[in-house]
Parts: C-alpha cells; structure tokens; sequence
C-alpha cells in the first residue's frame, strides 16, 4: 500500500518531473528510485482495478500498442497484451516466426513498417542485447524493453520490487539473495540493480562457470563496478542465511551442452533450493521465481508450491505494473507528445 | 481500507497572496451543514454510501461520516475513488502517482454521494460518475462538494454546497485540510 512517508509535496515534485520526461523503459539502471516509487505507486492502484468484477478503463483508449516478440514467452507477452487491453488501448501482438522477418526482413524495416501504421509504443523482446536501444532510436512510438538478450527486462525487476514491498514494506535493508546463472541472466542483471536503487542489500551466488570473469567467490564488489556493493556467496547456504527474499533463476538447459554445468543433477544438490536450503532465510522470507520454473532443477517442487511462495502473485502483479509502464509511457499528457513538440528525441 | 495521501494539489501555494475565504470553523460549519442536509434529502431512502474522490474529498467524506454518525445511529460507508484514468484530459494530473480506488461495499441500489474539495470545469465529476458506473447500478449518484467555483464546462450541478465562491479562471481555489496541511481553511490566490 501506499507509503505515506514518501509523499511529501518535494517527493511528488521530484517524481513528476521524472516521470513526464520519460519516453522509453529500456532498462531499470536510467531510473531514479523516486520514479521507481512513483511507478510501485501506480501500480497499487492498477493492481485495484484488476481485481475487478469490471476489468476496463478508458486511459488509452484510441491508442495502439504492438508487442513483438522474436523470443518465445507467455507470460510476459500475455500480461502486457492484458494490461494493454485493461487500460483500453488496441494491442496487437506480433511474433517474429510468423512475421516477415522470417522471409528476412531487417529488425530497421519490420519496425519502420510498423511504425507507419501509427503505432503509440512496441513493447520488444528480442534475443540481442540493445536491440530495443537501437529500435528507440528509431521511432517515435515509446519502446518498452520486455527482455533483450542478457541485458536488461526492466518491468520483471519492477514487478519483483512491487512483489517483495507489498510483503515486507520498506525494501531498504532487506537481504536479497538471487541464486543461478548470473552471467546470462536479463532478470538477474535487473534485479541487482533494482533492488541496490532501493536500498536493499544484494548476494548472489551461482557455479563459478556462470559468474563474470572478474567476479570472485567470497567478495564484494566495489561501488564503481555498477553493480553497487554487490556480494558474491560462496556457498548457496552462505547466500540464503537470513535472506529476505530467495530467488533462485531458470537453469537454462543450452548451458549444460555449453559446458557450464556438469549435470543438472549436480546443479541440483549444490544450487537448488530446496525446503532444507530455504529454512536458512527468515522466517518470514518470500521465495520468488521469474519463471518459467524448472521444478526438481534450480527449484524443488515442495518449495516451489510452499508456502513462502509468491510466484503466481508475481505473474498477477506483472499485469498491473506493466498497466503502470504503459499508462505513464502513453497516456496523453505524458511524456510523448512534450517531446515530440521539442523535436527532442534523445530522452529515454 | 482506502490509503489517503496528499498527491492531488501536493505543491503548496506560497502564502502572502491568498486571501482565505473559509476558516476552520467555516470548514467545520459547512461539513455539518451538508451532511444534514444529506440526511434531510434522503429521509426516507437508504443510508448512502460516501465516495471521496482522491485525495482531499476522501477526507471531507470521512468527516460528513462521522457528522452523520453523532446525528443519526449509524455511520454512513466511506469509500475512496480516483477517476483520473476516466478523464477526457489525464494530463491534468501526469506524472504523480495514482492513487488506489476501494468501495468496501456494493454501490447496486444504493443511493452513493461523490464527495470532492471543489467543483469546478465539471470534468472530474464526469470521469468519477463513470469510473462508478463499473462498481455496479448505483439507485441515485449525489454530489457534494465543500466549494463551487463557477465556470462549469459539462451539465453537472452539485446537490450539496458548502460555500459558492465567485471565482475568474486565472485565480486558484485552495482547500487545506487538518489531515494534509495541518490546517482546515479554503484559500484563494492568483494562479502562477
């Protein structure tokens, strides 16, 4: 629920200012924690309207959103197809299979083209990072980043973030402990940094095959690094040991061909969270999966399904704070039609 | 329960230029006012169902239900609403946060009162009739508002008054509320 405290006149000052100059969301790491508060905000008050006997509103209506997806996804395709919908815009989902990209269209001519049907903002996965960068230097629709190779999925770090404070209230100090493939993750990447701009405390902790190069077992990360004071566990129990939050990642099953991993049995005992692993946390600690889960991998069926579970309140939370994104990209009045006027493209 | 907070005019006026219009006890005299007057209208019909619109006429609306309360036996349910994703101009309100919408009861058959700080072009009532309308067939849609204005834009005619003030456009009603401000007045000044 709202916070009272953050809603001091020069909070809402600083807050309006930033979220009327916004254009695109291409990551999380271009955002104050004031807008990301003011985003968390909003979405409490979507989150009422999709509880709903009545899901609909007017807010952007005559607007028309595309999703285009060259990667394949339910659940974030879908809830920004909803969220579209719930705030009446016209949204039209287009997938790269069976698009005319595969007769070799370039991804500049399938956005051109799209673009001349006067779209008001694409929401992009896309398998290579930046590419969603790229799109929004090209167009004048507003560019939603829905997850772009091992950059950057900027409405998951958001939809976790709205997840972990309608639980545990403030953020700042909690112990987030993010366990799996950290070198390829879009998701692990956008949390780290998500939760450090709230002022949580980050330890991550995965096979030495799937850390960065430079990262160390056992360190802490200094500031410059852009990762804040991130901490790298030695251990999976070191990680958990009274974590708030216990967040293992998808073990995608292409790294066990690429030689990361020995065996997802052997990831399994070592970096699966089961309910021994889990009873390490706090009492009180939530377990949150960006899905889709591998059950019996990184994540043992019990656990998965337990009770400090929030997985699905993720996925329904994922609507509203996407119905957040794009009401404060599109609705008239925000940032679009101000920058346009100015013939200043380069806002993001 | 609603969470009100104090984003809907969050910027204060610098003081100097404002004349006030209503004191405290004003604010106090007129509240008491309309809610037997409220209670007068609907003698015979059901208890209403209070809607504050979000921020400051969720305050007016809890205190016309405790009027209520001390007058009659019961008090009246308080529901809080924000229409700004139903308005024909959302830029009005851009950039702050929205603010949660909750009727803890069924509006169908009920009589409902929109409460609001003040009434002005009319538009805010629109979107808030219509965001309504999604709560289910409200018997009678009332209104009342602390201060009118003038200068309405859309046939709406509020059926509660708590003070008219003839007002140009280039001037900028206030209200302040204990709750919000600290203090309970309405105040006018220039729009700057």
């Amino acid at each position: 629920m709202a916070q009272q405290s953050t809603l001091s006149p020069s909070y809402l000052e600083q807050n309006m200012i930033g979220l009327q100059t916004r254009r695109h969301l291409l990551d999380v790491d271009d955002l104050g924690a004031s807008e990301i508060s003011g985003l968390l905000d909003t979405a409490e008050g979507m989150l009422e309207i999709t509880a709903r006997d009545v899901r609909k509103t007017p807010a952007l209506r005559g607007k028309t959103i595309i999703t285009m997806f060259f990667e394949n996804s339910t659940r974030t395709r879908v809830s920004f197809e909803q969220a579209g919908k719930i705030l009446g815009a016209d949204v039209i989902n287009v997938t790269a299979s069976a698009s005319s990209v595969s007769k070799g269209e370039s991804l500049l001519n399938t956005v051109k083209t799209l673009e001349a049907m006067q779209i008001d903002a694409l929401v992009v996965r896309h398998p290579h990072s930046g590419a969603p960068y790229f799109i929004s230097n090209h167009i004048d629709a507003s560019v939603v980043n829905a997850g772009d190779g091992t950059h950057a999925h900027p409405t998951q770090s958001i939809l976790d973030l709205f997840t972990v404070r309608a639980h545990l209230g403030n953020l700042s100090g909690k112990r987030i402990a993010i366990i799996g493939d950290i070198l390829y993750s879009r998701v692990a990447r956008s949390d780290i940094i998500a939760f450090q701009k709230m002022g949580a405390e980050v330890v991550v902790c995965s096979p030495n095959t799937l850390l960065p190069d430079e990262w160390e077992l056992g360190s802490t990360l200094a500031l410059e690094s852009g990762f804040g004071r991130l901490q790298i566990a030695k251990s999976v129990e070191e990680a958990v040991d009274g974590a708030d939050v216990v967040m293992p990642l998808r073990i995608q099953k292409e790294r066990q061909d690429a030689g990361h991993l020995p065996s997802l049995r052997e990831y399994s005992a070592r970096w699966g969270i089961d309910s021994q692993k889990m009873a390490l946390a706090n009492d009180s600690a939530l377990l949150l999966h960006p899905g889709p889960m591998n059950e019996g991998v990184e994540i043992s069926s019990e656990v998965a399904h337990g009770s400090q579970s929030v997985v699905e309140e993720q996925v329904r939370n994922g609507v509203a704070v996407r119905m957040a994104v794009l009401y404060t990209l599109c609705a008239p009045g925000n940032s679009v039609s101000a920058i346009r006027n100015d013939g200043n493209s380069e806002i993001k | 329960m609603c969470h009100v907070t104090n984003a809907k005019n969050g910027v204060n006026l610098p003081s100097g230029n404002n004349k006030i219009l209503l004191t405290g006890d004003g604010v106090r005299r007129a509240l008491t006012r309309i809610s037997h007057e409220i209670l007068e209208q609907n003698a015979s019909s059901d208890d209403p169902v209070l809607v504050g619109l979000q921020t400051r006429g969720v305050h007016l609306a809890r205190r016309i239900a405790e009027n209520i309360e001390n007058i009659e036996h019961y008090k009246p349910v308080v529901g809080c609403l924000d229409p700004r994703l139903w308005r024909d101009d959302p830029q009005v309100a851009s950039g702050q946060p929205l603010m949660p919408s909750d009727i803890p009861t069924s509006v169908d058959g009920r009589l409902v009162v929109i409460v609001d700080d003040v009434l002005y072009t009319g538009r805010t009532i629109r979107a808030a009739m219509e965001a309504l309308l999604d709560f289910g067939r409200a018997s009678r849609i009332q209104l009342a508002v602390l201060v009118d204005r003038g200068h309405r834009e859309l046939p709406i005619r509020p059926d509660f008054i708590g003070k008219n003030i003839p007002t140009s456009r280039g001037e900028r009603v206030q209200v302040r509320m204990l709750e919000i401000d600290g203090e309970d007045a309405v105040l006018i000044g220039e729009e700057h």
